[in-house]
This record gives structure tokens, sequence and C-alpha cells, in this order.
């Protein structure tokens, strides 16, 4: 894998060769299409759809499918094939921004602190087992309800807990490089911390954070629609998957397609992160399941 | 070894300590109190919100707090909910007791045919039996609890009339009344469990089926399936208890999502309830309960898992 530190152009050139393998695979190709797939159709759903996410129309509250709405209607009459294909949005948007910040963040301070060492690399790490020993549906919400549901809220909170995990993956990660002697080599030469850090430890670490961010995306998206169901995610009348079930549950014995829409979409979505997730770490090597599953 | 024992359980015990000063700095940094939401937000005038700290001893400094409930939680008294009457022991009891149940149900479900599962496919890596039991692990896996019991609920409950699809049992009543009202989330929880530890031991059987030592079985001439009882599966069973042991944690903390739906009565949606009221000590005493049961199950596992591998055992003592 990554032994040693490949030069500028080799890097771009596994990075294809990584590609390569990843859609290589079924589960790769699949998975990649659909994450493909669904975030384009967030990015253009607001011109594709046939009806107003917020039209109410009260003659068809929960009517069944039809020919012009073709998933039906939800109990106030809106179309629940436009709100399907709008529901992705929010959460998207949301993880979208809140992964990259949570994989970075704690990334960095996990191989600093693999890096350093000593006292203060014990004490952070007690912290850290601390907050993962606290539900974290429990940590969100005591926020949440603090400070409101909007996306300036849930993003930051999302990303400052997903981040924790990350500090202990990357400080793992970085102990295994550490020792090489290419990091000693390094420190020979004289490099200081942050030249460590950047030239020698993070293209190794990278692999792993990499897997990592894949997975705490899919992970994230779990978080944020089950706040939505449980009515502290995105707020109505935006369009939401989690939200959409929780609202169609209450009339699920009479009107099923008002579920069917949002959780075939929710799924398949999390289903192809996962997917491009598992032979995204096949492709660099890295065996997913051994991890454990939080 | 007995070093490694003590310095294990000291460990463990400074995350608890450490959890209960973040879950106790937590509440106080976040605005407001159980004042002001005792009074409400905007019929409180700041009299009457003097006053109400007084009677709460919400004015003493926060570290003779913090030591006052702390110490309590120690004995078992965790003190009273915010409106002033109820001891939150006594709501919590019920609680956990409910979640407890929910836990072990699923664990007996969900675990034996885990292991069932992931030496099956384990053994028999990519073929049919293995494709197919993998496939439906990632999605047991990957699908949000909300959607599966929702999708359940429609099958069994709805569509089929089989299972009843809410819990209408009080909290406060004997295990025995939650049947069979209990069985369709103990269902989801165990498809989730299962996924995961099904998908751990797999790797670990592969792992050890690859590994010198059944190798030199198998040249010895030993029988495949005595070399596969005898010296592969107690070594590749053992990082499940690890497993195990995080999922148990997740089951009694973790659940809320799937209380809420099934309407279950169990510590997630005390835990739901109490933070939308903004019952803050009931909070953190369900925070600490939590914690403390993931920390307690893990430093359990860990002990087993010492116990039971001889190479662990001896590894810190010829160090």
């Amino acid at each position: 894998m990554a032994g040693v530190i490949a030069p500028p152009i080799g890097r771009n050139s596994r990075g294809v060769t990584v590609f390569r393998d990843l859609v290589s695979r079924p589960s790769g190709a699949i998975g990649l299409a659909l994450v493909i797939f669904h975030i384009l159709l967030a990015l253009t759903s607001p011109y594709l759809v046939p009806f107003d996410y917020k039209l109410q129309n009260s003659s068809m509250m929960l009517t069944g499918p039809d020919n012009v709405h073709w998933l039906g209607a939800d109990h106030l009459g809106r179309d629940v094939f436009s709100r399907t294909l709008m529901g992705g949005r929010e959460a998207l948007l949301v993880t979208g921004v809140a992964t990259p910040l949570a994989v970075i963040w704690g990334g960095f301070i996990g191989i600093l602190f693999g890096l350093v060492g000593g006292r203060l690399d014990e004490v952070l790490m007690r912290v850290v087992d601390a907050f993962l020993s606290l539900p974290w549906i429990l940590k969100m919400l005591v926020l949440i309800v603090t400070f409101g549901t909007g996306v300036e809220v849930l993003i930051p909170t999302l990303a400052f807990f997903y981040g924790i995990p990350v500090i202990r993956i990357a400080r793992a990660a970085t102990h295994d490089v550490i020792a090489r002697d290419f990091v000693w080599a390094a420190k020979a030469r004289g490099h200081g911390r942050i030249s460590i850090i950047w030239r020698e430890l993070l293209p190794n670490v990278l692999d792993t954070l990499m897997v990592e961010g894949a997975m705490r995306w899919s992970w994230m998206l779990l978080a944020f629609s089950s706040l939505s169901f449980l009515g502290f995610g995105v707020s109505p009348p935006t369009p939401d998957w989690g939200l959409m079930i929780s609202d169609a549950r209450g009339f699920m014995s009479f009107a099923p397609w008002g579920v069917i829409g949002p959780v075939i979409a929710l799924s398949s979505l999390i289903i192809g992160i996962n997917l491009t997730a598992d032979a995204l770490a096949k492709a660099l090597g890295i065996d997913r399941a051994q991890k454990a599953p939080m | 070894m007995l070093l490694m024992l003590i310095r294990r359980v000291l460990l463990g015990l400074v995350t608890v300590c450490l959890v209960s000063l973040i879950i106790f700095a937590g509440v106080e940094i976040l605005p407001g109190d159980a004042c002001t939401q005792y009074l409400g937000e905007y019929q409180a005038d700041e009299d009457l919100l003097e006053q109400c700290r007084k009677d709460l001893d919400l004015n003493r400094p926060a570290i003779d707090r913090f030591s006052e409930w702390a110490g309590g939680a120690v004995t078992g008294d965790l003190g009273l909910a915010v409106d002033g009457q109820t001891k939150i022991s006594t709501i919590v009891g019920d609680r956990l007791k409910n979640s407890l149940l929910l836990a072990l149900c699923a664990m007996i479900v969900g675990v034996p045919l885990a292991l069932l599962l992931g030496v099956i496919t384990g053994l028999w890596r990519d073929r049919l039996p293995d494709l197919i039991a993998s496939t439906l692990a990632i999605f047991a896996m990957t699908i949000p609890e909300f959607v599966s019991a929702t999708l359940l609920i429609l099958i069994f409950s709805i569509w089929l009339g089989w299972l009843p699809g809410i819990v209408l049992t009080s909290a406060g009543a004997p295990a025995s009344e939650f049947f069979p009202e209990i069985l369709l989330p103990v269902i989801v929880l165990s498809l989730v469990m299962c996924a995961h530890i099904m998908r751990m031991v797999r790797s670990s059987v592969i792992e050890v089926m690859a590994s010198d030592y059944v190798q030199m079985a198998t040249l010895k001439g030993v029988p495949y399936w005595q070399m596969v009882f005898r010296h592969a599966l107690p070594n590749a069973l053992l990082p499940a208890i690890n497993v195990v042991a995080l999922t148990i944690a997740w089951l009694l903390g973790g659940v809320v999502v799937i209380e809420v739906v099934f309407n279950y009565p169990g510590l997630g949606r005390l835990m739901i309830d109490s933070i939308s009221d903004r019952d803050l000590p009931v909070v953190q005493s369900i925070a600490l309960i939590v914690a403390s049961v993931y920390v307690c199950v893990n430093l359990a596992a860990d002990l087993l898992t010492m116990l039971a591998n001889p190479k662990l055992r001896t590894m810190y003592t010829r160090k």
C-alpha cells in the first residue's frame, strides 16, 4: 500500500489506478452510480419536479398514485413524487459540508497528537473515550434543542461530534506510520513538526482518512435523517425523506405510497455510499469489516 | 497480568469521571437553567427567578453542586426531576428495566444467529450463501432503523396483521406484559446487530482459516470439521466479544429511534422526552447511566478477551 511516499506525479497516477479499481468492482460501480445520481438529482431537482413541493391541495389529500401524481399525495395534498425528488437536498448539503469538516479537524488533531504523544496524548484519548461513551443522539439533541434546528447549527454540530472518532482512527494510523524510517529521516534532516505532518504523515494516513470519511458520511446521513424523523432536523415545509416518512407513517395503513417513495430514495443513497466506501477500502487495501461498528 | 487488569479498571473509572464532568459542564455552559425552564421563559421576572434559584440551591458554586451530584449518583441517589417532586431514580429505574428487557431479547435472537451466519459465510466465502447473507447484511446495516421499522410495521402488522405494530403497555408494567408487542422492535434491533456481528465474525473466520496453524493442522491430516471446531473457531470468535459488547452498549443507549417508532417505554424515549422538556437533571442521569454501561461493558469485553486469549494474557507479563 502506501508504504513509501510517492512523488507528486506518482500520486496522481495512483489516484487513477485506485479509481479504475474502484469502478471495476461491481459494488463500487453500482455504489458510485447511485451516489452520483443522487448528487445530480439534488442539484437539478428544483427544475425537474412536476409540481411545487409546498403546493397544498385539500381536494386530493392522501389520494393514491395516478398518471398525474405518480406517487400520490400526502396528508396535506402535496405531490409525493416532487417532494421525494427534492427530499435529499438538505441532507446532502448538510452532510456534504459536515463530513469533510469532521475528517479535517479530527484527522488533524489525531495526527498531531499521534506525533506528539506523551501525557497530553493520554489525556486527550481519555476525553475522546468519554465523549464516545455518550450516545450520539443525546449529545446532538442537547445542542440542537438549545440552539435551534437550522443548517447553521446542524453542520457544526455534526462536524464536531463526528470528528471525534476520526481522531482515534487518525492517531492509530499515525502510530503505524511514525515508526517508519522515512519519518526518522525527516526528523534527522531537521524538519519541523508541521512539515513532517504535511509531507510525511499526511500522504500515508490519507488512505485511511478517505475510507473513514466515506463511512462517516453514511453514518452522518443516517444521523441526519433520524434527527429529521424525530422532528429535530429539517423544518417543514422543506421536503426531507426522514420527515416525510415520519409524517406519512400515521396514514400508512390506508396510504402506504407516502412512505414508499422516501424509503426507497433514502435507502438507495445510503446503500450507494456504503457500497462505494466498501469498494474504496478494498481498492486502497484497507479492510473495513475489521473495524468496530461505532 | 494483575497490573494490567488494575490499569484497565482504573482507566475505565477515569473515563466515567470525565464523562460526569463533561455532562455537568455541558449543562452548566448551555444557556438557561432549571429555573428559566420551570417558570417559563416569558413570565418569569427577575425576582421570581432569584427566589427559585435560591430554593433549588442553584446559586452555590458549580464545584459544590457537582460534587454533591456526583456523590449522590455513586450511592444511587440521582436527585429530583425538574418538577422538584419526582425522584429521578424511580422514573429512570422502570425505563432502564424495559431497555434491559429489549436488549436482552434482541441479543438472545441476534447473537447466536450472527455467530452462525458469520461462521457459515466465512467458511463458504464468496459462494452463494455468503453472497446472499452478506448482501442482506449490508442492507440491514445501512438502512436507517426507522425505515426498516416502518417497512416491517407496514408488512407484518398492517398488511399481514400478524404482530402488533405499537407498544401500548405502560412503563411500570411487569416484563411479561410486553409480549407480543415487543416482538417487532426486537426483530428490527436483532437484524441490525446481527448484521454488524456477522460481518465481523465472517472476516475473522476468513483470516483465521488462512493462518499458518490452520494450514499446519490441515497438512497434519486433521479432519476438516475437527480442525474448524477445535482450531479455527475458538480463535475466530474471540474478536466477536468486543463487537457484542459495543452492541450491548448501543442497545441500551442508542436505540432512541426504534423506541420512538414503536412507542416503547425505554430509556431512549425518556431521554428524548426529557431533552424536549429540557428536564436537564433527568438528561444528566440518563447520560451518566448510559456512559457507565458503555464503559463497563467494554471493560468486561476487554477482560474476557484477555482471559480467553493466551497470547494477550502473556503479552504484558513478557514485557
